[in-house]
């Protein structure tokens, strides 16, 4: 492999895991999020080498088989999104945080989630989704 | 165009790749800043050596009250660590005000002063803690003082045949106190339009006994408050003082525009936080 290929370039060009999204490509929008061994990284910033022998959790290795999981359900129920281009890494985000934080308070959602940018349906949706996800 | 990737596993075989490929070579840690500047073409090495899986640049040590950070450790791990919160509380906040939790689980400490960023936040924490780094090379390690580190924007004092392998933080003095202040009238995750890191003693008679301040975003590297500290140091730390000291701040910064503000609103920025900073450290 090329040594300055990045995760997104793997995940969407090689794999054809096109659920990660690539946004504004310099680490600032969050829809590129994933998990590489548990932690919360932008796709577009890090080298796919970085990830060897990693476990990468995309958007795509959320549900059991055909189950969602409960903060995907949330997001529907909620009205957690809108045109979807951001929810990957939304999901991906609130993922990571509800792993650290089981009832993470408005302020630490809100504190979390900040890195992660929605254009048309606003923030809310997402927030309440967490919160009921957090439930 | 690409470039060949080592990652070694020791300091001495990195120096040893350093020496090799000279010029042509380029560190990374986290490699945050290093995937930005290469995909705009601002970088070009043949060579990228990865420190991430050298042991010995990993890691948080206390020591006799200071505070040794390994090179490769990253921003959320340093938030993270007890020991951090344990030694200075504002070193934590500092840590855990930098960009996004994304952005934080990958930089690391290391790559963030070797980038010499002007706009970062650890290093005018670091500066006003009187942190140093260490730069290893082939020759042995020596110490540069953070507030030397910085050159120019992107261009530090590290040599060519060096690593920064580690920053030292001393112990402080009991009764030291410390903040950092960034002002964000953009958004959160933004860089500082300015940003004021002080720490502050007082003596037994409630006069100044030692100050240290140091400002980000104010130029092309972070820097030192010398006037304003000067102005303080053995004052008696009332509004008027305060100030007094605060506005001396305009002789110590060289901001210039950006997106982020003008250069005047800049300096009348940096005098506003410099004083709220020090306010609030003898409040």
């Amino acid at each position: 492999m090329r040594a300055d290929r990045r995760l997104i370039d793997v995940l969407r060009d090689d794999l054809g895991s096109t659920g990660t999204k690539e946004g504004c490509s310099i680490g600032v929008c969050g829809a590129c999020s994933v998990l590489v061994d548990g932690e919360l990284l932008s796709a577009c910033l890090l080298p796919a080498v970085f990830a060897d022998g990693s476990v990468v959790v995309t958007v795509e290795g959320l549900a059991q088989g055909d189950e969602l999981s409960p903060l995907q359900v949330a997001f529907i129920r909620e009205g957690g999104f809108q045109c979807g281009i951001c929810t990957p890494g939304q999901l991906i985000a609130a993922t990571a945080l509800l792993a650290e934080h089981r009832r993470p308070s408005d302020a630490e959602i809100r504190e979390w989630m900040m890195g992660n940018l929605c254009r048309c349906t606003g923030y809310h949706g997402i927030t309440r989704a967490i919160k009921a996800a957090a439930a | 165009m690409t470039y060949d990737y080592h990652e070694p596993e020791t300091v001495a075989e990195a120096l040893a790749l350093l020496a090799l490929h000279g010029e042509d070579a380029h560190l990374v840690a986290g490699a945050t800043a290093f995937t930005l500047l290469w995909r705009q073409g601002l970088l070009r090495p043949g060579h990228v050596i990865g420190l991430r899986r050298i042991a010995a640049l990993g890691g948080i040590t206390s020591t006799e009250g200071g505070l040794v950070i390994g090179a490769t450790v990253t921003h959320r791990a340093i938030e993270r660590a007890v020991e951090v919160g344990r030694y200075c509380p504002a070193l934590t906040r500092t840590f855990a005000s930098v960009a996004t939790v994304r952005v934080r689980n990958q930089a690391t400490l290391g790559g963030n002063l070797a980038h010499a960023d002007p706009a970062q936040d650890p290093p005018p924490m670091l500066i006003a803690l009187g942190a140093e780094v260490v730069a290893t090379s082939a020759a042995g390690e020596r110490t540069i003082p953070v507030d030397e580190l910085f050159v120019d924007v992107f261009t530090t004092s590290l040599r060519a045949d060096e690593i920064l392998t580690a920053v030292r933080c001393p112990a402080l003095a009991p009764g030291t106190r410390a903040t950092y202040l960034k002002f964000l009238p953009r958004t959160a995750d933004d860089y500082a339009t300015v940003s004021v890191a002080a720490t502050l003693r007082l003596a037994d008679d409630g006069h100044v006994a030692d100050v240290r301040v140091a400002l980000g975003a104010c130029g092309p590297t972070p820097v030192r408050a010398r006037s304003v500290e000067a102005a303080l140091r053995g004052a008696r730390p009332d509004a008027r003082h305060i100030a007094d000291a605060a506005a001396r701040v305009d002789a110590d910064i060289a901001p210039f525009d950006d997106v982020r503000g003008s250069a005047t609103y800049k300096r009348d920025m940096a005098r506003v936080w410099t004083e709220r900073a020090l306010t609030e450290l003898v409040s």
